[in-house]
């Protein structure tokens, strides 16, 4: 097997092997919240709201929380990993070793990919509790799911590579992606808004994955599909130059 | 060509301290060297460099020929480091600790096994191949540290400071351990505190101070610049004092305890006659302190 290879599947096995040895603190509870988040949304709330886009609210939140599941699962897997290296040195382990930055940055962001597909995977199942969902086309589901674990896996990357403490590791997705993700059309569609906040949404790019994921489901989007995609490409390659300048530099890991 | 070859190495941290101020110095293949200094001096910086944990501000680093700036991941596969401080995820097994390690080099699952069994078990560490590393004492800890160092075979070791914290016994065994490894060809790099350490394993030492390479030899003609060393001598009978002797300052430190500090031109055997002929009967003597303790710090001091 290729040198690099071998490098790869040590980190991704090391990574899927923490992800599951720890399951109660990585899997377990994100399947609750978004059960609860079905419950109180869909069956309480959702049911006293009118259709959107001709989907009861349940059918048309179903997707959204899957891919919030997936968002939020990914970044914080990926960012607790590797600065929980950093605070345990052992990241040290990696950067006297010849594994290219390359590999270590597809190492670490295959265990945040894991975790944000098999909590995205377990939120689809608890889902099938609250509704039954259409699949109009598994491709898109299959492709938005994947590269938005792989633009929140880099994201989350850079946020550890920057981390000096605990604390740095929840600003961002407590004052950065929370945030986004709610306004990213997970409980609405841009549709419903003004002209003006369409265009000012428009500007986040979880609108694009929750719209192309959910046209996976439904069929319908706010959005052209091929825009999201090429988006997700678009950020999936600019935050992949960004975790390999910043690796190369030793930022955060070199002194 | 040497093991290693640094050359007018600088470093400057960000924060303006300056730990390093053009060293250069070459480790012949298969020498043990010693590389030793008080705290600061630049020892564990020097080893960031060769081990890329630390960017170097200037000069040039070759490991067996391969210039680290041109390809360092070359360079790193000659290369097996055993830092100060513990670095591994406590998390994680020991076995699994010392397999990642060997596969960050590229060696596939079944041959890491096969090399950290053989690792494991030269370091007393086997039994415990399944149980967590938190779990493990300090010293069990330290071996853990030198057995991932070697899993991909090193043609050069780097130990800083690896018997710190260790009891005698356990100390001892490491330096048969590092002895074996050097006899059977691996070229070593040792930073220690231990300067009996330093004395018995190393051949070639150098002391760095301040940033600078203050003395690059090998121990023999290092120890010849020792001009002046200090015995102790336990007397029989209580001594009130001893009479002088040219080149040698004796002082009656308890009423059984004589000091005695020889320059290089006189000889123990004068010491024993001078003490004799005082009917002083010498019952045990010793060394005050370790003699490259005494030569390191005076040319620290002096520096």
């Amino acid at each position: 097997m290729n040198r690099n290879l071998i490098c790869f599947t040590t980190i991704a096995r090391r990574e899927t092997t923490r992800i599951f040895r720890i399951w109660l603190q990585t899997l377990v509870p994100p399947a609750i919240t978004m059960t609860l988040y079905f419950i109180i949304f869909g069956s309480f709330i959702g049911s006293q709201l009118r259709d959107i886009k001709g989907y009861d609210y349940m059918s048309f939140i179903a997707p959204g929380l899957i891919m919030m599941a997936i968002i939020t699962n990914s970044y914080t897997n990926t960012v607790s990993s590797f600065f929980s290296t950093k605070f345990q040195r052992n990241i040290e382990e990696l950067l006297v070793s010849p594994t290219p930055n390359s590999v270590i940055i597809l190492g670490y962001i295959s265990g945040g990919m894991v975790r944000g597909m098999s909590v995205g995977f377990l939120v689809s199942l608890v889902s099938l509790f609250f509704v039954r969902l259409p699949l109009h086309n598994i491709f898109y589901i299959l492709l938005f799911a994947f590269l938005t674990s792989f633009v929140f896996s880099l994201a989350g990357m850079i946020n550890g590579i920057f981390a000096k403490k605990f604390d740095d590791i929840s600003i961002i997705p407590t004052f950065v992606i929370t945030p986004l993700t709610y306004l990213g059309g997970v409980f609405y569609s841009i549709s419903m808004l003004p002209d003006f906040w369409q265009t000012v949404s428009k500007a986040n790019p979880i609108i694009y994955m929750v719209d192309g994921f959910r046209y996976g489901f439904l069929g319908s989007s706010d959005i052209n599909i091929l825009t999201g995609v090429s988006m997700l490409i678009f950020f999936a390659v600019a935050l992949f130059s960004v975790n390999l300048y910043l690796l190369k530099k030793g930022i955060g890991v070199r002194s | 060509m040497p093991a290693l070859s640094i050359s007018d190495l600088h470093k400057t941290y960000k924060s303006g301290l300056t730990a390093l101020k053009g060293v250069s110095l070459d480790v012949k293949q298969g020498e043990f060297f010693g590389l030793l200094g008080p705290n600061g001096a630049g020892k564990t910086t020097i080893i960031g460099i060769i081990t890329s944990l630390v960017n170097k501000t200037g000069g040039t680093v070759k490991v067996f020929g391969v210039d680290i700036d041109k390809d360092f991941a070359a360079a790193k596969r000659l290369i097996g480091v055993v830092p100060q401080e513990f670095n591994f995820s406590i998390f994680e097994k020991v076995q699994d600790i010392v397999c990642q390690q060997a596969g960050y080099y590229g060696i596939a699952r079944d041959e890491a096994l096969v090399h950290s069994e053989k690792y494991l078990k030269k370091l007393g560490l086997w039994d415990k191949r399944n149980v967590t590393a938190r779990e493990l004492s300090g010293g069990m800890k330290r071996r853990l540290m030198i057995a991932r160092g070697l899993v991909h075979d090193p043609k050069l070791l780097i130990l800083d400071e690896p018997t710190a914290g260790v009891d005698v016994e356990l100390r001892r065994g490491m330096w048969d351990f590092l002895v074996e490894l050097n006899q059977a060809g691996r070229t070593i790099i040792l930073t220690t505190h231990y300067l009996e350490e330093a004395e018995l394993l190393c051949n070639q030492i150098a002391i760095i101070s301040d940033g600078r390479i203050i003395e690059n030899t090998n121990k023999r003609d290092l120890l010849r610049k020792l001009d002046k060393e200090t015995f102790i001598f336990d007397t029989k009978a209580p001594v009130d004092n001893v009479l002088p002797l040219e080149h040698v300052i004796f002082s009656v430190t308890d009423g059984t305890t004589i000091e005695a500090t020889l320059n290089k031109e006189q000889s123990l055997n004068n010491v024993f006659k001078h003490l004799s002929d005082q009917n002083i009967i010498v019952e045990s003597m010793r060394n005050k302190s370790n003699r490259l303790e005494e030569l390191f710090l005076e040319m620290v001091v002096e520096e």
